[in-house]
């Protein structure tokens, strides 16, 4: 099972320039913990000290805010897309 | 912002015109001035820093008061070295004595700072515009854009057609027809987007990223957002140089309360006024409220984004950026906040209208039903005088009023008709 996690400019240069990585596990935090493994710049940015979504950015899971969905607990399925914004924007 | 230092300052202006470099807010880490907005180091907020070249010198009273009756009559205040050349005419709205209001919210004093006439589109968005697009000009960039709820898609295509900029603006499909039309006369490319302005917004600050326009609220955020502190400066000037003892405003994203609350202390710490500020009120619809509820949630609470149900589109944001930061000024500031359903904002807009003439669109009906349930519950007193802050116009929201207000007879030319009304009447 693969998804596709998409990432700003400012964290895609904590992963080699790559603006789209691949990643698997059972859930979103699963997921997140694999391509934090993979690039460890990323992990401080994806997640904070408890493990939790960092509070900066914002994941959306097929265009849904994961607040709504479950948080890094919510299930993913092949061909999933997470994107990942700053959370500081718009207003 | 250094602290009490008020100096006389002569009225020549630095020959060059440039923006201040920006400071993060969370980690401290300064960057060149660029249409960035976003802390490279740990992703936080930057923010202008103003003391990057050494303490700043602020004009006292009487030069303030003897500039031109716009924004930048406190210029030393906003992000820029120099004086501005965009934009001359946003800022200095009324401040009106509201008298039957404050009797209706039972407090001894109320005035409505009116930003349903600022110019250039009639609301409190043409003052962030203001200083987005004159650093947008000197950043050497040749588009903007942004995500909008309505009033700042006005704001942008009428100040980026003026600069001569293109713009592309995103908003949620289901705008008011003045505000799409009060959009697309100025020629924008204006995009209606599929879902609610949280969908649009996740949009725009991919678009930012990918396309290297300014997006005025999201690369180029930290000085776009400065330009609401004035709204705060105007209030203290026009009050007399003194501070009302509670301003309510609206809230969307939060900023708005935040930077009121910014602009007050900073005149405060530059010795031009004696009180630190006002108790600072938030208000919001009840279909999306999730700043007043982390208000009420209390100090340690985290923001729960919310789906907005709602007419007030204008401030329907369910994921605010500045929530956190907007609780935590009103808190801070010894205010509160308070929310209230689509019927109570409704009646708010025709308050305010038959009280002081001033015709508003739904965030300022949202703004005076707020206050009256502020003075009801307690938080505002009878000795209290209150400034609200009404920021949009209600010719953009004539919608919300269909059906609420009674139908006008149709008559023949003769004054027998006229008669008959008079004696219904």
């Amino acid at each position: 099972m693969s998804i596709t996690i998409n990432l700003p400019n400012v964290l895609s240069r904590l992963a080699d320039g790559q603006r789209s990585l691949k990643a698997g596990g059972a859930t979103l935090g699963a997921a997140v913990a694999e391509v934090s493994s993979r690039f460890p710049a990323l992990r401080s940015r994806l997640t904070d000290d408890a493990g939790n979504p960092y509070p900066f950015v914002t994941f959306y899971l097929n265009d849904e805010d994961i607040r709504f969905a479950g948080g890094f607990d919510a299930a993913i399925r092949d061909g999933d897309e997470v994107t990942i914004v700053p959370a500081v924007a718009g207003g | 912002m250094s602290a009490t230092l008020t100096l006389p300052v002569a009225e020549r202006a630095p020959a060059t015109f440039s923006v201040l470099p920006q400071r993060c807010r969370n980690c401290g880490t300064t960057y060149d001035p660029a249409p960035v907005a976003i802390c490279e180091e740990c992703l936080g907020p930057l923010e202008p820093w103003y003391d990057a070249d050494g303490p700043r010198l602020f004009p006292d009273r009487a030069i303030i008061g003897a500039r031109e009756q716009s924004l930048w009559r406190y210029r030393e205040w906003l992000p820029f070295r120099g004086q501005p050349t965009l934009s001359q005419d946003t800022g200095f709205t009324p401040l009106v004595d509201a008298p039957a209001l404050a009797r209706a919210l039972g407090v001894e004093r109320a005035w409505i700072k009116n930003d349903a006439v600022s110019h250039p589109t009639l609301s409190f968005k043409d003052r962030v515009v203001a200083t987005a697009i004159n650093a947008a000009v000197a950043f050497g960039l040749d588009t903007v854009g942004c995500a909008s709820t309505g009033n700042l898609a006005n704001a942008v295509a009428a100040h980026a057609a003026r600069a001569g900029l293109k713009a592309w603006i995103f908003i949620p499909e289901d705008l008011e027809l003045a505000k799409v039309v009060g959009t697309l006369v100025y020629g924008p490319k204006l995009v209606r987007v599929r879902g609610n302005y949280d969908d649009v917004n996740r949009l725009c600050a991919q678009v930012a990223d990918r396309f290297g326009w300014g997006v005025v609220n999201v690369n180029l955020r930290g000085y776009y957002g400065e330009g609401s502190k004035t709204m705060a400066f105007e209030i203290a000037e026009q009050l007399g140089w003194r501070v009302p003892s509670a301003v309510i405003a609206p809230m969307a994203g939060g900023s708005l309360v935040t930077k009121l609350r910014k602009g007050f202390r900073e005149f405060h710490e530059a010795g031009l006024l004696s009180s630190a500020g006002p108790r600072i009120y938030g208000a919001q619809a009840s279909g999306c409220a999730p700043i007043v509820r982390l208000l009420q949630a209390g100090a340690d609470a985290t923001l729960v984004p919310e789906v907005p149900q709602t007419i007030a589109r204008s401030i329907a944001i369910g994921n605010p950026a500045d929530g956190a930061s907007a609780a935590k000024a009103m808190r801070e500031s010894g205010g509160w906040g308070a929310f209230v359903d689509d019927a109570a904002l409704v009646r708010g807009i025709r308050l305010l209208a038959e009280t002081t003439g001033i015709f508003t669109e739904t965030a300022g009906g949202t703004t005076v039903a707020a206050a009256l349930e502020l003075a009801r519950s307690g938080h505002l007193k009878p000795d209290d005088e209150v400034v609200l802050c009404i920021t949009g116009n209600g010719l953009k929201t004539v919608e919300a009023l269909a059906g609420e207000l009674p139908e006008a007879p149709l008559i023949a030319p003769r004054l027998r008709e006229v008669a008959a009304l008079v004696d219904a009447a």
